[in-house]
């Protein structure tokens, strides 16, 4: 079980969290200019390292907050507390 | 190969089964192989058996890191079905449950194949609508998905006694998949080992693929190894979760995420539920082993992992929605439990395809891939000795992705 710390409550149990999914890179502005690979490579295909992997969790039982944390595949070790996304 | 009978047991009795064969040979690792197949787990064991059967294929070596048969063939609940949503996924699934059906015969080799309906456990209305599309869908490719009553439900299942009306979600539906069986999960890959050793295929184990090597024109040449170099014009990467690790060595990224799924079982008990019970609602399945033990799964960990292993809140989650369903289970004492590496694809889809790089070969994103060992391993070699897809497997290569012509199967299973 994890030990996320959500930017506005601090650390709380993964049981209170909802995972929000892979964090993509940031969109392309114009996938029309794109190349038809590379609009391919950003719609469907993730990272998917034995290490650091960037992802989303939503503090669905508190605070609401959705926010990015870099978490490693082989040890659950959170390796980067990341930033909310505060609307 | 020495045939397993009735007769062959007698005659090995009377010599105190001194004198059995080994079931598969152990070779020296030859510098080069007509085929690669890497990964002895179901699906790799069932492509060189059929490479080997179906189409003369027999200079084949299989290698894997570990012990045979100790991946996810290993790590299942053993699951055989074919209640999928697409057209092109159900008539793979239906050949996959028809080659299980007569595989014990085929591969001379005990599967305990078991043949017991799957009842999926209907608790809400938007879950009734779907699995009554997916009837529809599977009525025209010969597959059964019957509905029931919540009376005739419980009949056939005496211990469900939660999910009244009084209840957080009450029962309100059943429906029954007929085609559904479990077997022994060893048994597959032992007896795919020792039927693709007869044919002459080699398999390796304690050999770990590190990376997969290109020639000058850029095509597959082999795989380095920590037992040297072993060269190849066809390599094909079948080992699952590591997808991804291994074709990255040569810079193919494919559309694939590895996630950790876990199951466990309980002690044994006497003959208690003689079908696979699915709860679709909550989130948790589970059969009765021939040992008596309770095979329990649940959903896949949130998020990418590697790791084998079984996450307490995960865990929690699958025992609290069985006991809602199955209070007296409560008293039962759990046993063991494991996870698996498995990948998914983009589209929650298995991918069985060529690649840009010519010779290399992949199947993956089998989440839930037990069931389809047969049918997996069938179209795998099928490609390889063809270099054209079989009819079955067509839909399910990578260019799917480049023309986003997604095959959705998300939400077909608990497991996602």
């Amino acid at each position: 079980m994890l030990l996320l710390t959500c930017p506005f409550c601090g650390p709380r149990d993964e049981s209170e969290f909802a995972h929000g999914g892979y964090a993509r890179k940031q969109r392309p502005d114009n996938p029309q200019m794109m190349s038809d690979d590379a609009w391919v490579d950003y719609l469907t295909v993730p990272d998917n390292p034995m290490g650091p992997v960037r992802e989303k969790w939503w503090h669905v039982r508190g605070c609401g907050t959705y926010f990015t944390v870099e978490r490693d595949t082989r040890t659950h070790d959170i390796t980067d507390e990341g930033e909310s996304h505060a609307s | 190969m020495q045939h397993y009978s009735f007769l062959s047991l007698a005659r090995n009795a009377l010599t105190n089964h001194q004198n059995w064969q080994a079931a598969w040979r152990s070779p020296p690792l030859k510098d080069r192989y007509d085929v690669i197949i890497i990964g002895a787990g179901g699906h790799g064991l069932a492509t060189a058996y059929y490479l080997a059967k179906n189409h003369g294929v027999t200079n084949v070596a299989v290698l894997e890191k570990g012990w045979l048969g100790g991946g996810n063939v290993a790590r299942n609940t053993v699951t055989i079905r074919s209640n999928y949503m697409r057209d092109e996924s159900i008539p793979f699934y239906v050949k996959t449950v028809s080659l299980y059906d007569g595989l014990t015969k085929d591969l001379n080799y005990n599967l305990m194949y078991s043949k017991r309906s799957m009842i999926d456990v209907v608790q809400t209305y938007p879950k009734l609508r779907e699995i009554r599309r997916r009837m529809l869908h599977m009525d025209l490719y010969g597959a059964t998905y019957e509905p029931i009553d919540v009376a005739e439900l419980r009949r056939r299942i005496p211990s469900l006694t939660g999910g009244g009306p009084g209840s957080r979600l009450p029962v309100i539906a059943g429906m029954v998949h007929t085609d559904a069986a479990v077997c022994r999960h060893d048994a597959v890959a032992w007896g795919y080992a020792r039927a693709a050793d007869d044919h002459g295929v080699e398999m390796h184990q304690n050999t770990e693929v590190r990376e997969l090597l290109r020639d000058a024109n850029g095509a597959i040449c082999g795989v380095e190894t920590n037992r040297g170099t072993v060269r190849a014009d066809k390599v094909a990467v079948v080992v699952s979760g590591h997808t991804t690790t291994l074709t990255e060595t040569v810079g193919l990224r494919l559309p694939l995420k590895t996630f950790n799924l876990t199951a466990f079982v309980s002690e044994p008990v006497k003959p208690l539920i003689d079908v696979v019970v699915n709860c679709p609602d909550i989130g948790v399945y589970l059969s009765q082993s021939d040992k008596g033990e309770l095979v329990i799964g649940g959903a896949p960990d949130p998020g990418q992992s590697f790791r084998r292993d079984i996450k307490q809140n995960v865990f929690e989650d699958a025992v609290c929605a069985m006991l809602e369903l199955f209070p007296a289970f409560r008293r039962l004492k759990l046993m063991r439990q494991w996870g698996g590496s498995l990948d998914m694809a983009h589209d929650a889809s298995p991918i069985v395809s060529t690649t840009d790089i010519p010779g290399l070969f992949v199947s993956a994103g089998w989440w839930g891939g037990f069931k389809a060992i047969p049918a997996g391993g069938f179209t795998l070699a099928h490609l390889i000795a063809n270099d054209e897809p079989h009819p079955l497997i067509a839909p399910f290569g990578l260019d799917r992705f480049n023309h986003l012509d997604f095959i959705l199967e998300s939400g077909t299973t608990i497991a996602r």
